[in-house]
């Protein structure tokens, strides 16, 4: 407050304050406007496919259908109980989350692995990079047509060459107890190349000169590896996480194209239940609800990640 | 071991005696070479003669007397020139709407003050961290009200907008220097104008970092037209590629569908192999699609 400021200023702003703030914000759209029409044809799309959806998963998991023809109606959270008791759901969430261990660790592990061997920039190095940055690029769909031959009993890749060393021959989709660590094997060969550039990116973070004073210093390179640059990729540990659980629980075409989520359920994975509910039985209501225990789970999961990702992205 | 003396001899002095790295590194290049007997065996199986017989179908050392009957019938039996028009129409128009709304959008939050903008900047990241594919059943029967199932423009539709794309325009556009934009403004360029003049032609890079995402992870969709898609003409690659399989698969013809494989992924490995550099760095940007 400056001594110079006239004391009479109350009286005229008390005057009209509705009309005021009316015109405030007027003048405030109108400035704004052109920004509203820029960014209005991604908001319609936003609108109808994303947060509209969202608002549909929520409806739809509140009506049933007695029968595939006749009218909706009110059922509460019977839809969300009905799922919750199904032991196909409960087992396809159980699968998930023995597919979303096994694949997210060694894939994260073997991305860090391939990572740390050719962080150092030759043509030897980026000829490797590239062979295991291969499967990233091509269509699960495409990548279970090559496995379902190399799972093939008997005269597939695998029983092939490996299969003689066994006593038995395994039938590797066939068997309940092998067939989703089977279709792990599969995202896992897909999916390290693409955590490997984020810990490669990670890496080009971890400083020269640290690690020159500790070589000095006598650290050998599990030393330098275990205190140095791990604690420097946590970050880079984080996100790559986050995406490996996301990709557990999206990126599920193998199961279709391969399983169908057999051999008696044993590949059945969460989307792969919404689908089948969905399209199979014509069953909106429960796929709704499944879907919406799953958009719960992996908000929460993403929310752990939603100030990072704020940030990552320039902040508002 | 010599070899790989050589690929350490730029590495600190100190260090270059060091056993782990170089065991750590033995170890890669033959998780490097599992990596690729897939791709080899479909190689090697796409030239195979029927003749060979199913016994030898694992064999990874090629025949002795090559052969292009497996392509020949994959692209007789498989439908495979309308998969791919499919495909390539439906990553284009995708692609094509995206940019117009990406680099409107991208301009707004780069350039523009505006009421709200926090608001919906994070309406805009919650589509980041929401999986599209996930949405599969609800975007379903809204394509379906809307009339568009069963067409390619009910397959795009849900990818018009991307939070990704819009955050990655805006941030090319943040570098641009505004002198430059100011200078336009005084020739009485209009606000589109200067878009369309100033910031598209100087942000090329990051609009080819975008269609490289855009594109693969599109012509690799599988579920959402598996969904949406009905008659046979307009299944695209992906989908097309499944049901040739499951076709193929009951006649034991894993000759053809070696061939198939190679045809839909042949087109993405060779643009990678060409551009590999660019591949690459747009995936470090992708993170969460």
């Amino acid at each position: 407050m400056s001594l110079a400021e006239p004391a009479a200023l109350p009286v005229a702003t008390s005057a009209a304050p509705r009309l005021d703030v009316l015109k405030r914000l007027t003048t405030r759209f109108k400035a704004s406007l052109p920004a509203y029409l820029l960014l209005l044809p991604s908001l319609v799309f936003l609108a109808l496919f994303t947060y509209g959806a969202m608002g549909r998963v929520f409806v739809d998991a509140l009506y049933q259908r007695a029968t595939p023809k006749a009218p909706l109606h009110f059922v509460g959270l019977d839809n969300i109980s009905a799922v919750l008791a199904d032991s196909a759901f409960t087992g396809a969430v159980v699968n998930n989350l023995i597919y979303a261990v096994g694949t997210a660790i060694p894939s994260i592990g073997l991305a860090l692995l391939f990572a740390l061997a050719l962080s150092r920039t030759n043509a030897v190095s980026s000829a490797l990079r590239a062979a295991l940055f291969l499967p990233v690029l091509i269509p699960m769909v495409a990548a279970s047509a090559l496995f379902m031959f190399i799972f093939l009993p008997n005269v597939g890749l695998l029983d092939y060459y490996i299969g003689r060393l066994l006593p038995v021959l395994p039938n590797w989709l066939g068997d309940p107890d092998i067939a989703l660590y089977a279709i792990m094997i599969i995202t896992i060969w897909k999916n390290a190349g693409y955590y490997m550039l984020f810990f490669l990116a990670g890496l080009q973070a971890v400083p020269e000169d640290v690690m020159e004073a500790a070589h000095l210093d006598g650290a050998g390179p599990y030393m330098r590896l275990r205190h140095i640059i791990l604690p420097e990729l946590k970050p880079t540990f984080l996100f790559v996480t986050v995406i490996a659980i996301l990709n557990a629980v999206t990126q599920v075409d193998h199961v279709f194209v391969m399983t169908q989520g057999g051999p008696s359920n044993s590949t059945n994975l969460v989307l792969f239940y919404i689908y089948q509910q969905a399209v199979e039985h014509y069953d909106v209501g429960k796929a709704s609800a499944a879907t919406l225990l799953t958009l719960a789970a992996l908000m929460g999961l993403t929310a752990l990640s939603f100030r990072t990702m704020a940030t990552r992205e320039g902040g508002p | 071991m010599k070899l790989i003396d050589r690929l350490y001899k730029d590495a600190p002095l100190a260090t270059r005696g060091e056993i782990t790295p170089k065991l750590g590194f033995l170890l890669t290049v033959l998780l490097a070479i599992v990596w690729l007997i897939p791709f080899l065996w479909m190689g090697v199986a796409t030239l195979r003669p029927a003749s060979d017989g199913i016994n030898t179908m694992a064999e990874l050392m090629p025949s002795v007397k090559p052969t292009l009957d497996n392509i020949r019938d994959a692209w007789e039996i498989g439908d495979f020139p309308r998969y791919t028009l499919n495909t390539t129409i439906i990553c284009a128009g995708i692609l094509l709407v995206q940019f117009v709304t990406i680099t409107l959008a991208g301009f707004a939050f780069a350039r523009l003050a505006f009421a709200g903008k926090t608001l919906i900047f994070y309406l805009f990241l919650m589509q980041l961290m929401l999986v599209p594919v996930l949405l599969i059943v609800p975007n379903l029967s809204l394509v379906a009200q809307l009339g568009l199932y069963d067409t390619l423009t009910g397959v795009m539709m849900p990818f018009f907008a991307s939070a990704f794309g819009t955050f990655l325009m805006r941030q090319a556009f943040e570098a641009i220097p505004t002198e430059l934009e100011d200078a336009a403004l005084i020739d009485g360029a209009s606000l589109l104008q200067r878009i369309r003049h100033i910031y598209v032609p100087l942000s090329m890079p990051s609009f080819s970092a975008f269609a490289i995402i855009s594109v693969t992870s599109h012509w690799n969709d599988f579920l959402w037209p598996l969904m949406v898609i009905n008659s046979p003409d307009k299944r695209p690659l992906t989908v097309g590629l499944s049901v040739f399989t499951k076709t193929a698969e009951g006649t034991q013809a894993w000759g053809t569908i070696a061939a198939g494989t190679l045809m839909v992924i042949a087109p993405l490995l060779v643009t990678f192999l060409i551009f590999q550099k660019r591949f690459i760095s747009s995936f470090v940007t992708s993170g969460i699609k």
